[in-house]
């Protein structure tokens, strides 16, 4: 058996640090389909997870992709599969499915410009909202943005670390710049690796309510072949997992997996405050946007002016309080990102018009520089 | 018609011009040169995420003339459909609608979207273009992969799965007309996309593609491996026309006068195959021979 934990010094590109923290997290089933810029995730896998004991498929398209790993997962194994944008589109129905039946499992978005096929080969964040909101429905879902290797090596970690605490599928926002960069990374000893797993059924087999909440709201969760009687289904269903037509129920069924999400904010949402304590205008950004807009943020401090930086690893769910706390502080919000204006969007209905909430934004196609985002902050500063 | 007349016979008129971003060596183009000029000017190409849309490089840098669309990855013969159905509510029937999409886009991703269409029995032409791998995204394996073939996602142990019959898949929806073509028989393409020409409903093409980039072979034999597909009847020439087989070009010789080459040599020559232990390899010869006694069988010999 190989070790699934590379601790060490590695050079590593996005992708590759991607596969192995979902491998040092504990993932032992990847099912996955060819695209660009996501591939070497699954071809990493393909080569890996034999190893350490675990499997991979490479599926006839994205659809089975998503499918297989909820399977999977209901099976008792972490699962993760990985894509970009055509393939994130294909994945949406079965996002819905994982979240009606609380089914732990992480998908990858490394993004690239769309819409269709778009940019296939460069990097965008413009697949923020459809994360949000691409399946149908009301729901509340978890997703983390890297901005680095290294980073999206420990996001990955954190994103199995969610979505087995709150039984609901993950997503890890990269994008192609991240998935494609080759840095340092550092993989720690596997004992200095905190790994969560799914609350599990205790006590009778006969009496087991499958989506009865615990105590954090999240139901323990039993695996197929176990004994436990569980009816799994993507209609709404009581807490005993029956199908149950009615608005009370779907109210009711609602009110569970949006509530262990909404009650644990606290828990989920992180954040990274960089010079923001006295500063007048605030960076928001996340992923590879905000290492451009920290660069920016420490030029304009040689500079005299007080910038500092937000910089999101989770950007679903929203930090609402976090905004509404800044805003009535700043003289000016920025959101920087690779798109035309989606989390802005948030910023915007957040900042409550305490502040006023800019974007500096494009299409995708090539990272944002520090130098733009220096001169808008300028532009501020001097109040033109 | 003798080969060589029908090479006389041939339209000067080009639809590919000199020049395009394929890899070196790449078997898609010679076919598709021939199936253009057969099928005319009033053609219209549907085609998905797949090498093929390299060769027809970003426009207005094209080296394909004729009018083509690009479709989501899944969706080639559905969007065909579309197309088929617009020239007959137009009264442009004249038109030819091809579908042409790879192994991938065919046998894995694409198989929905075509059985629904040849089902509807859609007035297209569809070709799959083999060559055995998701070549565009970096040789991926697909379930046209062969046994025994290294890709990048059968990287350490080969692949173990024998490639998917499909001509068996679309024989079963009972087509008015399909056949299995090579890139290294251009003739023998020309000449089946007259017919197929003349002919309404769905008609469905298996094209043998040979890859130098995912097969690892230099790109000067390419031509050379198609013949030895055909050759050691690994990928044999046929069509089959409301529901009769029968063996075309070299393969209709070897049914005739024998010949048949054994695949060793295809296999010791290709990179793709090189873990494959003299076990796989016999495995192989005996499928290949299974395939091809069957396929005697149905053509009466």
């Amino acid at each position: 058996m190989e070790s699934a934990v590379l601790s060490g010094e590695h050079f590593f590109n996005g992708d590759v640090a991607c596969a192995e923290g979902a491998l040092a997290a504990g993932c032992r089933f990847f099912a996955g389909y060819p695209i660009t810029p996501a591939t070497e995730i699954a071809e990493h896998m393909s080569k890996r997870l034999p190893g350490v004991g675990g499997h991979f498929i490479q599926m006839e398209d994205e659809i089975s992709a998503m499918a297989a790993i909820i399977g999977a997962s209901c099976a008792g194994v972490k699962s993760m599969t990985a894509t970009s944008g055509p393939g994130f589109s294909l994945m949406m129905e079965n996002i819905g499915l994982g979240i009606a039946m609380e089914t732990p499992c992480v998908l990858v978005n490394v993004q690239r410009a769309g819409p269709s096929t778009g940019l296939p080969t460069l990097g965008a964040q413009g697949d923020m909202m459809q994360a949000r909101w691409g399946s149908h429905g009301h729901y509340e879902i978890i997703a983390l943005a890297p901005s680095s290797p290294q980073e999206i090596f420990y996001q990955t970690i954190t994103a199995f670390n969610l979505s087995e605490t709150y039984r609901v599928p993950v997503l890890v926002m990269a994008d192609e710049i991240v998935g494609h960069l080759s840095e340092r990374v550092i993989i720690p000893d596997a004992s200095k690796i905190k790994l969560q797993s799914r609350p599990r059924p205790k006590g009778r087999k006969d009496r087991f309510k499958p989506f009865h909440p615990g105590p954090n709201g999240v139901a323990p969760m039993a695996h197929a072949g176990e004994g436990y009687m569980v009816h799994f289904t993507g209609l709404t269903h009581d807490e005993r997992g029956y199908p149950v037509m009615t608005a009370e129920a779907q109210a009711e069924m609602m009110e569970r997996i949006t509530g262990k999400i909404r009650r644990n904010l606290d828990k989920i949402i992180q954040v990274e405050k960089y010079r923001l304590e006295d500063a007048d205008i605030a960076i928001v950004s996340y992923g590879i946007s905000s290492r451009s807009s920290q660069a920016a943020v420490d030029e304009a401090r040689e500079q005299g002016i007080k910038a500092g930086l937000l910089r999101l690893l989770t950007v679903w769910p929203f930090p609402e309080d976090m905004i509404r706390e800044l805003a009535r502080r700043v003289k000016c919000l920025i959101t920087v990102e690779l798109n035309l204006g989606q989390i802005h969007l948030e910023v915007q209905r957040c900042s409550e018009g305490k502040a006023p909430a800019l974007l500096i934004g494009h299409a995708g196609g090539s990272a944002i520089t520090p130098e733009e985002i220096l001169e808008k902050i300028k532009k501020q500063a001097s109040g033109s | 018609m003798s080969e060589q007349s029908a090479i006389l016979d041939y339209p000067e008129q080009e639809y590919i011009l000199p020049g395009n971003r394929l890899c070196a060596g790449c078997g898609v183009t010679i076919a598709y040169r021939f199936m253009l000029k057969a099928l005319g000017k009033k053609t219209v190409i549907c085609v998905p995420a797949s090498c093929l849309t390299i060769l027809h490089g970003i426009y207005p840098k094209t080296p394909v003339m004729a009018t083509t669309v690009n479709n989501t990855f899944a969706s080639t013969a559905a969007a065909a459909s579309g197309f088929s159905a617009a020239f007959k509510a137009t009264g442009r029937e004249d038109w030819h609608v091809l579908a042409m999409a790879g192994d991938g886009g065919t046998f894995d991703m694409g198989i929905q979207a075509l059985s629904g269409a040849a089902e509807r029995g859609e007035n297209i032409i569809y070709v799959c273009y083999d060559n055995e791998a998701y070549m565009n995204t970096g040789s991926q394996r697909s379930s046209a992969t062969p046994a025994g073939a290294l890709t990048s996602t059968t990287p350490i142990r080969p692949k173990e799965q024998f490639k998917k019959d499909f001509m068996k898949i679309m024989d079963a929806h009972w087509l008015p007309y399909m056949a299995g073509i090579s890139s290294a028989y251009p003739a023998d393409v020309y000449k089946k996309f007259l017919k197929a020409r003349q002919i309404k409903g769905t008609r469905f093409f298996h094209l043998s593609a040979p890859c130098p980039t995912g097969w690892f072979y230099p790109t000067k034999d390419t031509v050379k491996i198609g013949r030895m597909m055909v050759e050691s009847c690994i990928f044999p020439l046929y069509e089959i026309e409301e529901g009769r087989l029968s063996l075309t070009g070299k393969s209709l010789s070897i049914a005739r006068s024998g010949g048949k080459k054994p695949v060793d040599e295809y296999v010791a020559i290709q990179g793709r195959f090189k873990k494959m232990t003299a076990e796989q390899v016999a495995q192989f010869q005996k499928h290949v021979d299974e395939q091809w006694e069957g396929l005697l069988a149905r053509a009466g010999f």
